[in-house]
């Protein structure tokens, strides 16, 4: 009986047990079942393409083996990476590259460790295989820039996550994504272009092996993106640039868009994306023409002549000068109670000139004599309106805004009092005036509306797929205004001379034969004679290097401008000639696009 | 207890001789087979469903089913007076055998249970489990009831010896249920309250010594059962899992197949030790009521028997299985709920495998045995 009774009393408790767990903690054990029976796994959300403004596709996906790593599967990884450098080609670089990001990603992530495998290679693995646990081959969409170097410093590129990215993006819609957009377009619209994550509900078993899929939230590709880039354009520009250095920004006067611009040297982005070997990067970094060197956003360049244009109109707009005011150049100027001499680039000067003749033969000492009576203030102002050392707001990051000459400029950054022979070096763009061609583009496009101003941009449109079209529209600034409409025609006019006088600068190397009306300045900026001594000294031993750069900014067609565009040629006098090169090309009959995208690219693993 | 029944119940036995029926010739117990039938069946479903739907496992698991029936039907046509005769020789061949074992063990590595006679493997344990309260039974149908302190020191030799040969193979679990079967017969042989909860203080006084016996693993094991929070992937995950399973069964379980935790393998052993929990998440409260339910058909009847029994060696030998069946199962679904610690006992006649079902199936053609001849003992 007492055993019956214990009995009872037992599986009294095992039900009382039962029941407490089953009943009344049903809901708590309930949770913890879903959650570990079901996973969230990521899917990237496919990156958005680039198109330019025509739709020519200009950064694509396209599909690759790669050869992912699972660092928690494998057992010795010293021995595994030899063997499979037996089976597949690893580049030094591969497998820096992987070790780096084996320390940034957890031990059950995927590592890719060689991005792209060749067919003989994926074959080759496929078969020996089953020697190499926690290795695998995925297909994976890798960023690939058919152009290569033509829009490399448009586009930017995509490169893998690197630790401080990490810090500042959102963790979970990158859940599942390795790339980033880390310079150019690329970066500047990463959100747009990235897309948001979606997620699968997996099933998984206790060791986490997937069963099967429950659900499947996609996410949301990124948006094409479409360039006001004109990629025909953009390649003229470069087939005329080749073996130069420099740079070219063309801009559509009327809206802001920017055509072209063109940085030369550049570099093949899709070895950013592959991975570049830390030996490869620096050999780009130290080269002597500064391939990764962004000279149209970044580049700051003297003003030099092409700043006569804008003291003009500031010098008829404050009354300091007049279209009929003619001075006497006989090649020297003088400032009172000053025994610095400055001289005109031609020896003996012009004899009589009027502020167009300043303009078309760039006539220094005009433009001396008009600063000393215009002040640097005035001078100043004018830049300033033209939006001179300022950043354009273009849409990409890294844009440099060079620098407006004034004296409180010169003391907080030299802690030097401001004299009168600076304001005289301002005036022919010299000193320490700086800008950037786009600044340059910029500012010359403003002349051709005849003071209408819009923020350079890059973005013309964007479409999520399936989604409609959404064009972005121009930024106007506010409107430069004269005291008479007229001193725009003075100026434009003289501008037209430079080319189409005979006495005009720019006269001869443009040549004839063109159909269409141009307006343009030239400019040198000197580096042996007056300015930059440490260059001098520096580069004494080669005298390409001494070679002044040269600079060309115009518009054309004068009356109903299309095209804008600030030339820079380093340690060359081509400015001009590239000129004529675009606008034939932008004007005339396009001829076909110079050059073929690379539709199967080669790099396999170097 | 039952002691006092004994005189009461010898009338109505020569009343039932007066029919034999079929059951009775053929020796078995009727409401004893149906129960363990029902018990079985059930069994193979949730089994069928925590194999993941392997039909060979429950092909494999049926045929040793079908074999521990044979051998309960071969056990029942032995008459209690055989084992009673030949209590003390199995004991002794056992022990024998337990020694062999130990030493072969010692010899090989590791753990050794078996001694392998080429056809098939023998488990002296096993055999134990069913000669030790044989023996007990035996030695007290000799002595005058209710016992005495000096028979209680006699029987401690009988059941610590096996016990601790194979503690030492290691295989606690086997002899922590040896033990109780031997306790059990010193339970119904009438033990006082004093020498019962002076065994209970000796026992607790033991505990710090024991503590130093364990091996590693049972210590963690212990340990884990205190808080099995405090290593959720390793010792503790067994607990942890089961619990999850069990309790998000619900009242009326995820429904045959559907269980998640087994069938996604969170569930470690879930066809052996932890096959209780699968029955608990996917038949929810009201499975494990109905499958305790099967579990105490088969215990009261196993009562029934032992009541009904005539002599002392019987009585105390049914009893004994009765019991020893009651708390392999209590302490299986007492790990496996969280109540006890993890000890590696399988559930009888549910858990896939293990020689234990034959040992169960056996001591169950005892009971039918015990059941059935009562007749020939009175005419």
């Amino acid at each position: 009986m007492l055993a019956i009774v214990i009995i009872t009393i037992l599986i009294g408790m095992l039900i009382w047990r039962l029941a407490y767990l089953q009943i009344y903690k049903n809901l708590m054990y309930t949770t913890l079942s879903t959650k570990n029976a079901i996973d969230l796994v990521p899917i990237e959300p496919t990156r958005g393409l680039i198109y330019d403004r025509n739709g020519v596709l200009l950064a694509e996906n396209i599909p690759v083996f790669s050869l992912d790593i699972i660092p928690q599967q494998v057992t010795n990884l010293q021995r595994t990476l030899a063997g499979l450098s037996r089976v597949v080609e690893l580049s030094d670089s591969d497998i820096s590259q992987f070790r780096k990001q084996l320390k940034q990603h957890r031990r059950f992530d995927e590592i890719p460790l060689k991005l792209r495998l060749s067919e003989a290679e994926v074959a080759r693995f496929t078969e020996n295989q089953y020697q190499f646990p926690g290795v695998l081959i995925k297909a994976r969409l890798m960023r690939h820039y058919p152009y290569g170097e033509s829009f490399s410093h448009v586009l930017g590129y995509v490169g893998r996550i690197n630790t401080q990215e990490l810090g500042k993006i959102d963790q979970i819609n990158y859940s599942a994504s390795h790339y980033i957009g880390k310079l150019g377009i690329e970066k500047f619209y990463e959100t747009e272009l990235h897309g948001k994550v979606g997620y699968e509900e997996v099933e998984n078993d206790a060791s986490g092996k997937p069963i099967r899929i429950l659900k499947k939230t996609s996410g949301t590709p990124g948006k094409n993106l479409y360039l006001t880039i004109d990629s025909g354009l953009q390649l003229a520009i470069e087939n005329a640039m080749s073996n130069l250095r420099g740079a070219v920004v063309a801009i559509q006067p009327k809206t802001g868009q920017v055509l072209a611009m063109v940085s030369q040297p550049a570099y093949d982005p899709n070895v950013f994306v592959v991975g570049i070997s830390q030996k490869d990067y620096q050999a780009l970094q130290q080269s002597d023409t500064k391939p990764l060197y962004d000279r149209a956003l970044r580049g700051a360049y003297p003003l030099a002549s092409t700043i006569k244009p804008y003291l003009a109109l500031q010098g008829l707009n404050s009354g300091a000068t007049t279209p009929d005011y003619t001075i006497f150049d006989n090649g020297i100027f003088k400032l009172p109670n000053n025994s610095r001499i400055w001289h005109d680039w031609v020896r003996n000067g012009h004899g009589k000139v009027n502020l167009s003749r300043a303009i078309f033969s760039s006539c220094d000492v005009y433009f001396y004599q008009l600063s000393s009576k215009m002040g640097i203030k005035l001078m100043d102002d004018v830049l300033d309106e033209f939006g001179f050392g300022t950043l354009t707001g273009i849409d990409l990051d890294g844009e440099l805004k060079g620098v407006v000459a004034s004296p409180a400029w010169k003391l907080k950054t030299r802690g030097l009092h401001w004299f009168p022979g600076d304001t005289t070096n301002s005036s022919i763009g010299q000193g320490d005036m700086q800008a950037t061609p786009l600044q340059m583009a910029s500012a010359v496009a403003t002349i051709a509306t005849r003071g209408h101003r819009y923020i350079p941009f890059l973005l013309l449109g964007d479409q999520e797929p399936r989604k409609e079209y959404v064009t972005h529209q121009p930024t106007q600034l506010n409107v430069i205004a004269m005291r008479d409409p007229k001193y725009w025609d003075v100026v434009i006019k003289a501008m037209q001379n430079v080319i189409a006088s005979p006495q005009g600068t720019a006269y001869g190397r443009f040549g004839n034969g063109y159909a269409y009306t141009v307006a343009g300045k030239t400019g040198t900026a000197a580096l042996s004679r007056r300015r930059i001594p440490d260059e001098m000294d520096k580069q004494q031993s080669v005298p390409e290097k001494l070679r002044d750069h040269h600079l060309f900014i115009a518009f054309a067609p004068v009356d109903d401008p299309k095209i804008a565009i600030a030339i820079i040629t380093e340690n060359s006098n081509n400015a001009i000639e590239v000129a004529r090169a675009i606008f034939d090309y932008y004007l005339g009959n396009k001829p076909h696009v110079v050059r073929t995208p690379q539709i199967t690219p080669e790099h396999n693993g170097t | 207890m039952l002691y006092e029944h004994r005189k009461s119940r010898l009338n109505t036995t020569v009343h039932d001789s007066a029919h034999r029926s079929f059951w009775q010739l053929i020796h078995i117990d009727g409401p004893l087979l149906a129960f363990l039938i029902l018990l079985c069946g059930a069994g193979l479903l949730v089994l069928f469903s925590a194999s993941n739907q392997k039909v060979h496992s429950i092909e494999y698991q049926g045929m040793r089913l079908v074999l521990a029936f044979a051998v309960m039907l071969l056990f029942a046509q032995i008459s209690p007076f055989a084992l009673q005769r030949w209590a003390p020789l199995i004991y002794a061949v056992g022990l024998i055998m337990l020694t062999i074992v130990l030493v072969f063990g010692h010899i090989g590595k590791g753990g050794q249970r078996w001694i392998n006679l080429g056809l098939m493997r023998i488990q002296p344990s096993e055999i134990m489990k069913l000669a030790v309260p044989m023996l007990l039974a035996w030695y007290y149908h000799k002595v005058d009831l209710p016992i005495r302190f000096k028979s209680v020191l006699i029987a401690l030799p009988i059941i610590l010896v096996p016990a601790i040969l194979i503690a030492k193979q290691p295989d606690l679990s086997t002899a922590i249920l040896l033990m109780t079967a031997g306790a059990s017969v010193l339970f119904l042989a009438g033990l006082s309250w004093q020498i019962i909860a002076s065994c209970l203080a000796l026992l607790t006084a033991c505990v710090p010594f024991a503590w130093y016996l364990l091996y590693d693993y049972q210590r963690q094991r212990v340990l884990t059962f205190f808080d099995p929070e405090r290593d959720p992937l390793g010792a503790g995950y067994h607990i942890i899992q089961s619990k999850i399973a069990i309790g998000s069964g619900g009242i009326f379980g995820k429904g045959w197949l559907n269980g998640t935790q087994s069938n996604l393998h969170f569930l470690p052993e879930h066809t052996t030790d932890f096959i209780f929990a699968v029955c608990g998440e996917e038949f929810g409260f009201v499975g494990t009521l109905i499958l305790i339910m099967l579990y105490m058909l088969v215990v009261f009847r196993g009562f029934y028997i032992t009541m009904n029994a005539q002599d002392t060696f019987s009585r105390l030998l049914a009893g004994s299985i009765t019991l020893t069946f009651f708390i392999s199962f209590f302490i299986n679904m007492g790990m496996v709920t969280g109540l006890l610690p993890v000890m590696g006992i399988p559930l009888p006649l549910v858990s896939y495998g293990g020689s234990s079902m034959v040992t169960v199936m056996a001591s169950f053609g005892i009971l039918m045995s015990i059941q059935t001849h009562r007749k020939l003992v009175t005419t």
